[in-house]
């Protein structure tokens, strides 16, 4: 029933200049370097490339779209299909722009769990991509070190909501679930016990020649490409631009706690490198500071707005009222005031952004998702001309993008 | 005589399905810039080009320019230390006021301060590219046009970027249904089986939640599994589990060897 001859590759609707001898390379969509579906095409002048063009959208689902369709909470698990690698950091983005545009401000326990989850988050997606792009590269071992660890936090996180990968632990106004019992103990250990792991992953890494030589002096991003591609997390600090939106713009408890926002000089791959090592180190003084604010935090969970949140379970089988609130925002919907916000939050992949325009109706008029990794691959074609083909995957790799969110 | 119910075409979007008569939904207000330096920006820019509006909403400065000065205008931004457009898109206004509103999210990383520059483009209006000045613009303009089908002035490549090129319609308009129009419920079928079989395939189901308990090529209903495409049953199908013919990796494994691990390392 198939006709094979319909399939046709999609180069073939491209056109190339035939005159010289360049070879056209078809990278992906279904390489197991590319993190997911991205097509690459480079044009070749021997083992140097001339042109690429990253090709995307082959995981598109309209992400935008749906939110258009959706009340404010039934939007927030589909968040976390954008960077499946770390969700929770998703849901956060999106609650904090909801939570701009409604004026809440959720309770003290509450931004504790949420630091405490987003920190979680960025371990999980450093690790993956450490583990990922050092597989990349050819360094096995050190996949599975990495693996086992972010197990850990994976563990961590099943505990505290019940889902390894898709979390939806964060809500709009606050969390669901306060912490169970000996959860912080078990973070405190694993975060004690993890500075030895990241030291070895050093060992392993650092003085390695192969290593050294896949990634010392490859992929030289310059200040101005970084900047005027949007380049934003450990990619900018890796041109050496010291712009952290946890540090210049502090949301939730990030203005209390201690923490150094790592750059390098040396704009390559290796200097990214090692931006993320150093990255692990931060991330365990964070969750250290937090671990202690914990204690003595009221027990209040969701911020009081009864115009737009619901009241916690217990107020809504008691009080009659709470009880019709809740019914009217699960079946129609919050209605937020007219207006529009754009609120930029530090996920562990760059600037995650969320634009909502909100006409006052329970379903969002615009809501614009600006994912990091859109303008990270975008780069790609502004970057990779100069490099040698063997020097892509490393390039892809230390880029760090997830295609759930590019392609949204 | 029955009529079929009239739905409106220019917003297929979901609506509320009760909205209260008396219902008043606040604005934002909007409020005069307070921060002394995004004040001197706005100026700076109302030096050169025509500023419609300046105001804050939740701390967030938003300067409305014409269509025309969008180029003028992040020139200026950029001079001054706006080195990066963040982000960039177009919201829908065609069934309210016939056109679109595009806004570009600028920020300062020296000063640590966000602008965003809206204009109102009429439906037809095109806007000119700024991947000149900012190269993200280039990925993000084609975006737009995807979405909405905005066309940009001097772009080097306006094409479809998140959608195959041979897509028609624009999804993200008002007009567009959620689950797609009529080119593409048949896409995918022309596609992989050419326009011919149609009748044969029929259009694609793109409703996600879609169940149909007769079609057994594409659904099995749990204890009542059948061949592929074999005609559905009502018996019940007894279902065997592979710990039940026991295989070596599962027979060998005695809760008496088992380890079970209290603590995490």
């Amino acid at each position: 029933m198939q006709q094979a001859n319909r399939l046709k590759p999609y180069y073939e609707n491209l056109s190339f200049d035939r005159e010289d001898d360049r070879m056209i390379i078809n990278f992906g969509p279904n390489h197991p370097s590319a993190h997911g579906l991205l097509n690459l095409i480079l044009e070749m002048e021997g083992e140097q490339i001339k042109k690429a063009t990253p090709n995307v959208g082959f995981l598109h689902r309209g992400m935008e779209k749906m939110a258009e369709n959706m009340i404010y909470n039934e939007f927030l698990p589909t968040t976390d299909r954008m960077d499946y690698v770390a969700a929770s950091s998703n849901n956060y983005a999106f609650a904090l722009a909801v939570e701009k545009l409604i004026d809440v401000e959720p309770p003290r326990r509450a931004q504790v769990i949420r630091m405490l989850l987003l920190e979680l988050n960025r371990m999980i997606s450093h690790l993956f991509w450490l583990a990922t792009h050092a597989l990349d590269i050819g360094a096995m071992s050190i996949f599975l070190y990495a693996f086992r660890e972010r197990e850990y936090c994976l563990d961590l996180i099943e505990d505290y909501c019940g889902a390894r990968l898709t979390h939806s632990a964060i809500r709009i106004g606050g969390v669901p679930l306060d912490l169970p019992d000996g959860w912080l103990e078990n973070l405190q250990k694993f975060m004690d016990h993890l500075p030895k792991e990241i030291e070895m992953y050093e060992r392993l890494l650092d003085t390695n020649r192969i290593w050294r030589m896949r990634l010392e002096n490859v992929g030289y991003l310059s200040q101005e490409m970084a900047t005027s591609w949007g380049a934003t997390g450990v990619m900018l600090r890796g041109s050496n631009i010291k712009w952290d939106i946890r540090k210049n713009e502090p949301y939730e408890l990030y203005d209390e706690v201690d923490f150094d926002v790592p750059v390098t000089e040396t704009c390559d791959s290796y200097g990214r490198y090692k931006c993320y090592m150093e990255e692990f180190r931060q991330i365990i003084r964070i969750v250290n500071q937090v671990i202690k604010m914990y204690d003595g935090t009221e027990p209040q969970l969701i911020a009081n707005a009864p115009q737009y949140l619901s009241a916690h379970k217990e107020d809504m089988m008691t009080q009659n009222y709470s009880l019709m609130q809740h019914f009217v925002l699960v079946t129609q919907g919050m209605r937020p005031p007219k207006g529009e916000v754009y609120v930029g939050t530090e996920s562990p992949k760059g600037e995650l952004g969320f634009y909502i325009y909100s006409d006052g109706e329970p379903y969002a008029h615009r809501l614009k998702v600006r994912a990091p990794s859109f303008f990270h691959t975008g780069l790609l074609q502004d970057w990779l001309p100069g490099c040698y083909l063997a020097d892509v995957v490393t390039i892809i790799g230390s880029s760090n993008t997830v295609f759930g969110e590019v392609d949204r | 005589m029955s009529f079929r119910k009239y739905t409106p075409k220019n917003d297929v979007q979901k609506k509320s399905y009760y909205t209260d008569r008396f219902l008043v939904v606040p604005e934002i207000p909007k409020l005069e810039i307070t921060d002394a330096l995004l004040k001197l920006h706005v100026e700076t820019i109302g030096a050169s080009v025509e500023v419609l509006d300046a105001h804050t909403q939740r701390d967030q400065v938003i300067v409305y320019v014409n269509h025309t000065d969008i180029v003028a205008t992040l020139t200026i931004l950029k001079s001054i230390g706006y080195t990066t457009l963040t982000e960039m898109s177009a919201i829908d206004w065609l069934e309210k006021r016939d056109g679109f509103e595009v806004f570009y999210q600028l920020v300062n990383m020296g000063l640590s301060r966000r602008i965003r520059i809206k204009c109102f483009l009429k439906n037809g209006q095109v806007v000119d590219s700024v991947e000149k000045l900012y190269r993200s613009a280039d990925w993000s303009e084609r975006e737009m046009f995807d979405m909405f089908g905005i066309k940009v002035n001097n772009h080097p490549s306006l094409k479809r970027i998140l959608l195959p090129e041979d897509w028609q319609g624009h999804p993200l308009l008002k007009t567009y249904p959620l689950h797609g129009d009529e080119f593409a419920s048949w896409y995918e079928v022309d596609l992989i089986y050419g326009k011919e079989y149609r009748d044969v395939i029929g259009p694609e189901q793109r409703d996600a939640a879609y169940v149909n308990e007769e079609d057994t090529r594409n659904f099995s209903r749990l204890g009542h599994e059948v061949e592929f495409c074999e005609m559905p049953t009502k018996d019940d199908v007894p279902i065997e589990y592979q710990e039940q013919k026991q295989p070596f990796l599962i027979r060998d494994m005695k809760p008496e060897n088992q380890k079970n691990i209290d603590d995490r390392r």
